[in-house]
């Protein structure tokens, strides 16, 4: 039996596993993945924009906090496929109505981690900068900023991963990126195309955490004095023994 | 604005409402499938995550499973199980993948609920000679409740959600009156469908933020 013969059979007998799938249609994938992760970062980084402003006036005017973080919230409890479709009159069938879609569900994780975040900068490292002639411009950059950067890259790691996988719901309107092969792949019951797509949006997932968990430790070196003590796997570990 | 008053049009048009693929019908489906997967779902996932908890043990577990929770789309999950023979059980692969996505914000707010409840208190209580079964009843469960109801509530949100997204696989529910309206390019049908999943997502979370105020074990000390 020849390879090519075991290869071919895979997309005909429509296997779940089929390695001739990646290879004839390697275009198709990659194409879909480009527009998944550029959808998905394009998004995350309106998010950002959108979400530190709201975060700072939160902060700056107590009175606004409750509206932000009630608004945000009410965005997140609206099913995905709703969102989307709401904003079908006002953007039409594009990728526009995704990322919107996608940045309005950022802003709920964003926002509270920004605040959580600034919230835990100690008074005293505030105090010593001021003492020190820091306007509120420096401060807020060199020293709270830098200070929530753990509790801000983890909302951002926490909205990534949650965007990667919402986007998939874009296929509604054709812009879903790995979505759309799905979408494609349960309508022709094409189980190799479902499964790979499926995958590869797992995979992305992961690896845009890892990503975003590397870049939060090159920008938080002092972070790391703490971790040189037992590595927290192994006090889990300790747990499940004791 | 004219799409607006065109779904409003259609949402105040009574045959819409009727039949098989009436708004009715879809809403019922909706619930139906929701409240029995957030119902298996609180059966699977609470005892596990209040067990795990009363003994400490586990943690590692209850993140996990969140982190994944989080990674793994939906639509890619129902998309799998509408090639499985799964796809002529009827609501089953909905049910199913709406269990599995209610399972994570369940069992990891019990379980960090159960954990952060004060050691301090645990062992007063320990001290007072409370039995195992004792501590855990009057103790913990009252004070974990808060994070309970708040994992009940992200549940009971990402289930409503997910069933929305099952129409995209051909299954019912609301989403069903939005893929109808996107297939006949009917746009203010699909405003209307959407109008209708985000007011019930919406009232299921209002519904279980009131029902966390009138139910909460802390009330009467507060």
């Amino acid at each position: 039996m020849s390879t090519q013969f075991v290869a071919q059979s895979c997309l005909a007998a429509n296997d779940w596993i089929c390695g001739e799938y990646v290879r004839t249609r390697s275009q198709e994938l990659t194409d879909a993945t480009v527009q998944h992760v550029w959808i998905t970062v394009v998004s995350v980084l309106i998010g950002l924009a959108v979400a530190f402003p709201l975060a700072l006036l939160a902060r700056a005017e107590p009175r606004f906090a409750g509206p932000v973080l009630g608004l945000t919230t009410l965005l997140y409890t609206i099913p995905s496929l709703a969102m989307f479709s709401l904003l079908l009159p006002v953007f039409g069938l594009s990728a526009a109505l995704v990322v919107t879609g996608l940045v309005l569900y950022s802003l709920t994780i964003l926002v509270r981690n920004i605040m959580a975040g600034l919230e835990a900068v100690p008074e005293e490292a505030r105090e010593t900068a001021r003492g020190m002639g820091y306007g509120a411009g420096r401060l807020l950059w060199e020293v709270e900023l830098p200070l929530a950067l753990p509790a801000l890259m983890a909302g951002l790691r926490i909205a990534t991963v949650s965007t990667i996988a919402l986007t998939t719901v874009g296929a509604l309107v054709g812009k879903g990126g790995l979505g759309n092969l799905i979408d494609d792949g349960v309508q022709t019951t094409f189980k190799a195309q479902v499964l790979t797509a499926s995958v590869l949006c797992v995979l992305l997932a992961a690896v845009a955490d890892v990503l975003l968990l590397g870049l939060q430790r090159l920008l938080t070196p002092w972070t790391r004095i703490h971790t040189a003590k037992p590595a927290p796997g192994r006090t889990v570990k300790e747990k499940v023994a004791g | 604005m004219g799409v607006v008053a065109d779904a409003w049009t259609w949402l105040t048009t009574g045959s819409n409402w009727s039949g098989e693929s009436g708004a009715w019908h879809r809403l019922g489906e909706h619930v139906y499938v929701s409240g029995i997967a957030l119902a298996l779902a609180c059966a699977i996932a609470l005892p596990v995550a209040l067990w795990l908890g009363h003994l400490g043990k586990g943690g590692a577990l209850a993140v996990n499973i969140s982190n994944a929770g989080r990674a793994i789309p939906v639509f890619a999950v129902l998309a799998l199980f509408m090639l499985t023979p799964l796809r002529s059980a009827g609501y089953l692969p909905t049910i199913i993948a709406l269990v599995l996505f209610a399972v994570p914000p369940l069992l990891t707010n019990a379980y960090v609920g159960m954990r952060e409840v004060d050691r301090a208190v645990v062992e007063a209580a320990r001290g007072m000679g409370m039995s195992g079964g004792q501590l855990f009843f009057r103790v913990e469960l009252p004070l974990a409740y808060p994070l309970l109801m708040t994992g009940l509530r992200s549940a009971a949100v990402q289930v409503v959600a997910t069933a929305t997204i099952a129409s995209m696989v051909g299954q019912g529910g609301l989403g069903r009156i939005i893929t109808a309206g996107f297939n006949t390019y009917n746009t203010p049908q699909v405003v209307a469908g959407a109008l209708l999943a985000a007011l019930l997502a919406l009232l299921v979370e209002g519904a279980l933020v009131a029902a966390d105020r009138l139910l909460s074990p802390l009330r009467k000390t507060v």
